[in-house]
Order: C-alpha cells, then structure tokens, then sequence
C-alpha cells in the first residue's frame, strides 16, 4: 500500500507578496506526476467575485453588516480559524461581534488560480505563514470601503474615519454601516497591497486579544458534522482491512462465508493489499468484514519486531558515515582529552497519532467529476489524490470541507485513506460510498512518530565546563519516506530538528566549543511521518536530559548550567529565564517534590518548561505542575494559546508516560486504547502559561512547546531519584 | 420490531440484536452528536445517559436495552444547549477540535446531576473520558463553573 498511496504536495513559494508563485507538486510516487506550476497575481485575484457584496477575496459584507471572512487553512481545534479571523478583522476595522467565517473549497483556490494561496495545515503554519497576506486582505478591503463612502458623499477619504464597521464623516455628522457600501466597494479598482501599511501590534484592538473561538456553539450540541458522520442520500459504507504486516499483499478472501449477511452490498480488493466489505450501514459493513476468512502474503516485513529495529538502530549509532551533520571545533578530540567524560544511549519509540475521529472518506465518482468528503489538513493534497486515484482531471475534482476531529499531522500530505476511499467507489458509480476504518485499522495503519536511538557524548574540563558534545542520532528518516526530494545527496537535516546552527526556525540554543551532531539514517519497513512537534519532541529529550546528566556531573544547577551555554541565544535565554521564574526555580519546594527544566526551540518558536513532580516510594510518578513559556513573536489569540499549552502537556505527557507502538512480527500491536493508553483527566497536572512575545517575528503555536514537556518531567524525575530516565516511555521504567 | 426511547421519542429500530447501541443511534436513528472513538469503552466519546446513568453506548448490544428505558443523547440534554454544563463549556471555550466534547459533556452533566459540588477527585474519579487535543484543564475549570451555578434541564 504505501507506496501508492503518497500524495505529498509540495509547496514551494517565492517571498515577494505582489506575485507569488506556487508550484503543486504531488510528490510523484503513485500514477504518475500530478504537477502544475500556477503563476497567481496577488492582486489581481479579486477576478469574478460571486457576490456583489464581495469586496475581495478574503472579506464579503451582507447588507446587514455581518462580516464573512474567509478561511483557507485546515481547522481541527488548533484555533487558526479563529486567528486569522482577528487578523483579517483588525485590519478590515470592522465589529468583531458580526464575524462569520466560510471555508474555501481546494477546487475553488484551484479555479481562482490559488488565489487564497496554500492551503496545507501543518507544521505549526496556519497563521505565521499566511498573516501577511490574510492582514493586506482586510486592510485593501477596509480602504475600499472607506473610498466608496467617500465617493457616495462626495468628500475626501481622508476626512472620514472607521470603528467598528461604522464609517463616518464627522464635518457633516454623517454616518454609515460596511453592508451599505459594500456593494460599491466591490466594484472598485482594489489598491496595489504593497502600498498598505499594516497596523503596529501596538494599536491591536481585536487581534492579540484573548477572544473566543468562533467555531465552539456546533460543539455543544452535537450538531458539528464531521466527515464521519456524514450523511447523504443513497450512501453506502465500507469497512477496511489492510495486511497487518507493512509492505505484505492480499492473497485472497473466501467471499462464500459472509454471502447473505445483513446489509452486504460487496467486497472489494483495494490496491494490493487491502480487502473492503460495502453495506448499508458501517457496523453491518464492519460485522461482515470481521467474518470474512482473508489471507494475506505478509511479505518479509513479518520477520522485523521492535528487537530487530532497535539492533539496527544500534548499529546507526556506532558507524561512522553520516546521513547529515553540524560541527564546529573538534568534538571527538575534545572529548577524549577531557578529564571527565560522560557517555549515554538514550531510545524513543514508534508513536500513533491518534486523532479521536478515525481516518474516513467519503467518495462520490460520476461522469462528470469526482467528489470527496475528508477531514484533511492539505485539502490541496486531498484534491490531487482524489483526482489521482479516480483518473479525472483537477478540474472536475472537488473537495467538501470538514473540520478535523483531530489531526496531529497525519492528514496533510500522506492522504492514503483518499485513495483507499476512492478505489471503494470506484465499484459503486453515482454512489457516494463512506469508508471509516476501525480504531484497530488507524493505530494498525498510521504513519508513526519516527523511531530512533541517539548517543551522547560530553567532555567536561576540570572547572565543570562543557569543551566538547558528541550527539549521534539513529533513526529512521520522514523524508525518505514521504519526501524523498528532502534527502540530497544522502543528507536529511529534517532529522535533526531543533539541533540547527541556523537561526529562525528550530535552532540549538547552546555555544559548545566544540561541537559535533550527526544522524545516521536507518529506515525500518514502518511507515513513518510527522507527529505533531515532529522530531523536536524526541531531540529535545535527548539533548535535554543528557544536559542534566552533564551538569550534575559538573556539579551545576541544572538551570546555571544552561544559562553558561547560551549568552550567544539571547531568546532561547530569555525564555528560560521566564520558565524559571515563573517556576519559582531554586525556591523551595514541599518535602518529596522535585523540580526539572528544558527549553528548545521549533517552528519559529522559544519555548522552556518547569515541571514539578514526586515519585512515591512504591515508584508512582505525579506531576504536580508544570509552567511553560513561550515566545511565538506575536500572540494572535493568547487564549488560544494558553489551550494549546495545555494540550502540548497533554499531548507530550500522553507520549512520557504511555506512549510506545511495539512491533511483533512485522506488525504493530497496540491496536486501541486498552493498550495505546492515552493520559485522562486525573492525571493533568495544573499547567500555568507564560506568553513572552518579542513582536519582531512570526512563529508557530501548536506544536513548539510540546517538546519541552518530556524532559522538563524526565529532569524533575532524574532530581528526585538521582537515575537518569533514557528511554520512553516511563511505564516501562522501574523509578525507584 | 424493537423500540427505543430515545431523547423523548420511542422509535421502531429494525437491526441486528448485538448492533452496538451507538450504531443505532449514529446509522439507523441518525443522531451524530454521540461519537465512535474506540468502541471498547474506554475513550467515552459515544457516552449518553440512560435512565441517568452516563454509559459508553459502543459497549451495550441494542437488544440489551428495553422500550422503556430512556436514553438521552447530546442533542437532547437540553434545548438550546442551556444545559449548565453546555453554558459553562462556552464560557471556558473548552473545545478545541470538539469531537470528544459531546461524551465530556454527557459525562459531566451526569457527574452534577448525582453530585452537585464535585471535589477536584470526584471529578477525577468521573471525568475519565479521553481528549486528544487535551482540554482536560479546561473541562475541570468549566465543571467546576457548572456546579457553581446549580443543575437544571433534563440531562436524562
């Protein structure tokens, strides 16, 4: 299955806002290569407008003054809708209390000439990528509307003024609502937005405000419908299995045994390797599935489990060819030379996503065009699947959107479950025919949290210095699965995420005189891809940890320590201070209750965590609080981000004290939540937000401050027991 | 034909016997709000009360139930999501991807109906539903608003 089921759109962009040029490129692994190369006008885009109230792209005003503000991004509870909604409003001037907002199908940016330009939800982007053009949007369609008032009255534009959707011409007392000239403005000649100056965060008045979600009221009520619980006239539904093993066939099923079952409509052979059973209902559909007799040619996969894996992963750490490095100085030299060494193997395993919505599709093919129904974070992706897999061109494709019950990136470029969904229907034309998998097939099925093993190595000179760090990172590489293009010449740097020299985006926070980091790439038969922080998380434990590790063998504050490392990263410190403090670090703590630190930085962001924690004399971990930090240069929403902290600590507490997929004879064995434990309500400790924001960048909130979670915990655990925890997850772990 | 008391409404369903009530409700009522998440009762997002009882409807075969036992759903806990605990959740701004949050809200409007002024433990104790996005903070802030201010509505 898995090679044939890549649809990896790449978004290439240049930077200049006037003309952007997108090329959509599916990433050419299956039937052949879906590619087109778009020139899109920025301001030019505004061609053909649906509405007359439409004043451009991003902004259309009812008579009635409600705001309609578009939406391109994916939403699947990060809060992006609701950001870029202030973004475009606080430009637009217009009152926050009449905003909507309204999706915008992939086919109708394709036939705009991608005009709402990229739509994929990943990578902590939603907004940081798209604020600039989103805020010219509503400042162009704000400087429209002021003109056409001014042209009904007769007066210079720059004697009228604008609150909240209230434009005014104070000379002659005279006043009038956005709805009342919206109509006009739309037919005016929009202004070139690179002459528009955007406001100062300063004078914000909607934006960096901690409003609510505009998206909450459908959530409350059970009225939402997400892509599963679509429903549509004459639609079927389908129940897959896919061979266990990855990279094993379908041999053959015995349709005999399930002929007369209620509701059964046909089975299906999907690719080579799965078998689907369409009926009337899903849990009809699902029945017949589990009695039908499959063999499987489960291929040489069988033979690997997390044993074999972790002996090859072994292997990475101790050869000497690299697939990727950064030095400076002599790393290997300074540490032999050193008086004291330091020398550790730290492990983390294969992890599900786990969104609480299963993957599902929905699939419509007639002979005018396809459609499809899919929660998915690259819509974009999901339409070059979908077109792909059914063999109709783009443009008679479109894609229905629905908020994600939960994406965590596993919908956004690998869109699998398009294509699965799209060979089902295939056998039903004029029918839309909705393929849900079971819990089993997601966590059987996923495109796992990379696995991998990392070595550390520390020379210390006699006053407790670090002169010299080693980091070798084993593992298995996301590029070489999903983006093969990422690997040049043998190098994939994306695995060493959060350890860059480079500034800007995920970059190591420490000064080592000398400094050698290294991956050596071993791909399992596993298929792999991004978990929300993607590799931060596990390379923040590793070098995070190991910097404990080190500073007690110094015999430094943990904190000290870090500090003396980082006089040349005056953000990433500056954020370790705020965790610090807030975290009341070096103050006393009650009897039993120990405190760990760790900072990182990914997606444009600084993020640090304080945590603290007990283990009980019978080994019983609790953590009691954690205090987090964040700077993501500007707080579109600070509500919003304080509930992404929170869920970062659920997300990466879930992962240290859970989380782990092993592999027996080729296949994953953690198939539901019995067993793929996910962390509950009792066990969140009490999570306080620092919001730190400089004001002179962009970065990303969803994901940064994930990675800081694990080992701020694992630290505060290695300071209450003196035993350094190098392997997760710590249900596997004897504490005391 | 069997029956179901559903939301106030008796309906004729005609299905398999061992069909998992959240099925019923989800295909052959057609009541989405109630969620299938891991259908082994352990993630709670199909919870719905019947006869008061929060219960993970995955786990109960539809033959198993009685015409004349109530069942309440998301959509029929209150009109106008007026239930304290759906208010509440608006206040706090609770959700966040919002696929879990009709099985949280059952489960604690279940939770206030037996124990109006939960302790911190008792709502560990009853809040044990999973949410991936990780609102749980915010779920123990918006039960605690909840049973500040009273229970009230029909909440099963």
């Amino acid at each position: 299955m898995n090679n044939a089921v890549l649809s990896n759109t790449v978004l290439e962009k240049e930077t200049k806002l006037s003309r952007r040029t997108f090329i959509v490129g599916s990433a050419a692994i299956a039937a052949g290569g879906l590619a087109l190369g778009l020139n899109v006008p920025f301001a030019e885009a505004a061609e053909a407008p649906d509405a007359p109230n439409e004043v451009n792209i991003w902004v259309a005003i009812k008579p009635d003054d409600t705001c309609v503000i578009r939406i391109a991004r994916s939403e699947m509870g990060q809060g992006t809708l609701t950001g870029i909604a202030q973004l475009v409003a606080e430009e637009l001037e217009c009152d926050w209390k009449k905003v909507t907002t309204e999706g915008i199908s992939p086919g109708r940016n394709l036939a705009s000439k991608r005009a709402w330009g990229e739509m994929g939800t990943g990578g902590s982007r939603g907004i940081r990528t798209s604020e600039d053009y989103v805020r010219r949007g509503g400042a162009a369609a704000r400087l429209m509307l002021l003109q056409a008032a001014a042209a009904q009255w007769n007066v210079p534009v720059s004697e009228l003024t604008v609150s909240d959707g209230v434009i005014t011409h104070a000379a002659s007392k005279r006043s009038i609502g956005y709805g009342a000239v919206a109509a006009a403005a739309a037919r005016l000649t929009p202004p070139d937005p690179k002459t528009i100056k955007l406001k100062d965060p300063k004078d914000w008045k909607i934006a960096g405000k901690a409003l609510k979600r505009l998206d909450t009221a459908d959530k409350l009520d059970g009225s939402k419908v997400f892509a599963i619980d679509l429903k549509l006239p004459g639609m079927l539904n389908a129940a897959i299995k896919d061979c266990p093993v990855f990279g094993g066939k379908l041999k053959s099923y015995d349709e005999s045994k399930i002929v007369g079952m209620p509701g059964v409509k046909k089975v299906v052979r999907v690719q080579d390797s799965a078998v689907a059973v369409v009926a009337d209902t899903w849990w009809r559909a699902r029945t017949a599935l589990a009695a039908l007799p499959v063999v499987w040619d489960e291929g040489p996969g069988a033979l690997q489990s997390s044993a074999t894996i972790a002996d090859m992963l072994r292997d990475g750490l101790n050869a000497t060819a690299t697939n990727g490095d950064r030095q400076n100085g002599d790393a290997l030299k300074a540490i032999a030379e050193a008086p004291k060494k330091l020398e550790a193997v730290y492990a983390t395993p294969f992890l599900a996503h786990a969104t609480m919505e299963v993957m599902n599709c929905t699939v419509k093919l007639s002979a005018d065009g396809a459609e499809a129904w899919v929660p998915s974070q690259n819509l974009e992706a999901s339409l070059a699947a979908l077109s792909e897999a059914s063999g109709i061109p783009l443009d008679k494709c479109e894609i229905h959107r629905h908020d994600l019950g939960g994406g965590f990136g596993r919908r956004g470029g690998t869109q699998d479950f398009v294509h699965q969904a799209v060979e089902i229907a295939k056998q039903f034309p004029g029918v839309p025919v909705k393929m849900i998998w079971s819990r089993e097939e997601d966590q059987a099925h996923d495109f796992y949290r990379p696995i991998s093993q990392c070595k550390l190595s520390a020379g210390l000179d006699a006053d407790g210095n670090l002169t010299g760090l080693h980091v070798r990172v084993s593992g298995q590489s996301i590029n070489a699965m999903l983006n093969p293009k990422g690997v040049v010449d043998g190098k994939d740097m994306r695995q060493l995420q959060g350890l860059y020299a480079t500034p800007g985006d995920a970059q190591l926070g420490y000064s080592v005189p000398n400094l050698l980091i290294e991956y050596a790439m071993r791909n399992t038969h596993v298929p792999v891809g991004p978990w929300r922080g993607v590799n931060t998380n596990q390379n923040a434990v590793y070098i995070e940890c190991f910097m404990d590790e080190v500073a007690k063998a110094a015999a430094k504050d943990p904190l000290e320590f870090r500090r003396a490392l980082m006089k040349d990263y005056p953000k990433h410190l500056a954020v370790l201070n705020a965790a610090a403090e807030k975290g009341d670090w070096g103050k006393p703590l009650p009897a039993g209750v120990h405190r760990g630190i760790a900072q990182f930085m990914g997606y444009g962001s600084y993020s640090a965590a304080v945590a603290e924690v007990s283990v009980s004399p019978e080994g019983k971990l609790k953590v009691h609080r954690t205090v987090l930090a964040i700077n993501c240069g500007h707080a579109v929403n600070p509500g919003q981000i304080e509930a992404q902290v929170q869920g970062s600590v659920a997300f990466g507490l879930t992962a240290t004290l859970y989380g782990e997929m092993p592999v027996e004879n080729g296949r994953m064995t953690h198939l539901n939540f019995d067993t793929y434990e996910i962390m509950r309500l009792a066990e969140m400790p009490k999570v306080e937000t620092v919001i730190v924001p400089t004001y002179d960048f962009w970065g990303g909130v969803g994901e940064p401050t994930i990675c800081v979670v694990a080992p701020a915990v694992l630290n505060a655990v290695f300071a209450a027991t003196g035993k350094p925890i190098r392997s997760l997850p710590l249900k596997n772990v004897k504490l005391v | 034909m069997p029956k179901l008391n559903i939301n106030g409404e008796v309906r004729d369903v005609a299905v398999e016997p061992d069909t998992p009530l959240l099925w019923v409700i989800r295909e052959q009522v057609g009541l989405t709000g109630t969620k299938y998440g891991c259908g082994i009762a352990q993630c709670g997002a199909c919870s719905v009360h019947i006869n008061g009882e929060v219960q993970r409807s995955c786990s109960i075969a539809v033959g198993d139930v009685n015409a004349t036992d109530l069942i309440v759903t998301i959509e029929g806990l209150s009109a106008g999501a007026s239930h304290p605990v759906q208010k509440a959740w608006a206040a706090v701004d609770v959700p966040q991807c919002g696929y879990c949050q009709s099985g949280q809200i059952m489960a604690a409007a279940a939770l206030l109906k037996k124990n109006p002024k939960p302790t911190d433990k008792d709502i560990d104790e009853a809040m044990t539903n999973i949410c991936r996005c990780g609102t749980y903070q915010r779920i123990r802030e918006a039960v605690h608003m909840a049973a500040g201010v009273g229970t009230t509505g029909r909440g099963g």
